[in-house]
């Protein structure tokens, strides 16, 4: 009906967020890393700004296309009040029960699958970081 | 199917992304994580579906799924466009610019 506006609203927060945190967010530290088992080469790592546009673009994109499978199904309407539940006092609770479970599930699920995606970046970039020969 | 066919598009985009990795001249990743958020989101809909429907959620009516299915390659589609603009927008290896503007001789 509308679960798609929360994960919608999600990503609205994040990019304000990304933004917020771009402007803080010092250079990242050069490091040396060795690819392929070859020459070590001197990379940085990647922001966390840039690791939150991941989620950002997660929410964006999936919010979109939820919102497209609403509009096939007729739920949007390009007229007031644009959600077909919202006309009606009955569809409405129904809407935001659906918000409030299908919605906050979806945001949950994404960011959880985020913030696993954020361990195994760390735990790829420890491993990288260990695996270099000491230099003598 | 609609969640089906979002999955498979994430897969071989991810394989797309991988292969030609590190480069991303062509963004691919972002359209990675278009289609697995659009999944995710699916993922958590269908489980909601599975709770209410329980066994009918695994026999669809064939012209239920013809129309999933018809929808899922419409997603798709509308994901590919999505992509598209942002890759002309962002313009990663200038062939627009070079489009609109020309070099002195």
């Amino acid at each position: 009906m509308a679960c798609f506006l929360i994960p919608a609203a999600e990503a609205v927060v994040t990019t304000i967020v990304t933004k917020v945190i771009e402007k803080k967010e010092k250079a990242p530290q050069e490091v040396r890393v060795q690819f392929n088992g070859g020459l070590s080469e001197t990379v940085t790592g990647i922001p966390f700004s840039e690791k939150l546009k991941w989620l950002g673009n997660m929410l964006w994109g999936g919010s979109a296309l939820l919102a497209f499978e609403h509009v096939w199904h007729g739920e949007i309407v390009p007229w007031f009040p644009f959600l077909t539940a919202a006309g009606d006092p009955a569809n409405t609770s129904e809407m935001l029960h659906e918000m409030a479970t299908a919605g906050v599930s979806m945001a949950v699920l994404v960011t959880a699958v985020w913030f696993g995606l954020l361990g195994v970046s760390a735990l790829i970039e420890k491993r990288a970081k260990k695996a270099l020969p000491v230099e003598e | 199917m609609t969640l089906l066919t979002t999955v498979f598009a994430a897969i071989i985009c991810t394989i797309i992304w991988y292969a030609t990795a590190p480069k991303n001249e062509m963004k691919v990743s972002i359209l990675c994580w278009i289609y697995w958020g659009a999944s995710i989101m699916w993922f958590v809909d269908a489980i909601f579906e599975y709770a209410e429907l329980q066994e009918e959620f695994f026999y669809p009516a064939p012209a239920d799924m013809l129309n999933d299915f018809y929808l899922g390659l419409s997603v798709v589609a509308l994901g590919l466009i999505i992509w598209l603009v942002i890759l002309l927008i962002k313009d990663p290896k200038d062939v627009v610019k070079a489009a609109l503007f020309k070099k002195k001789s």
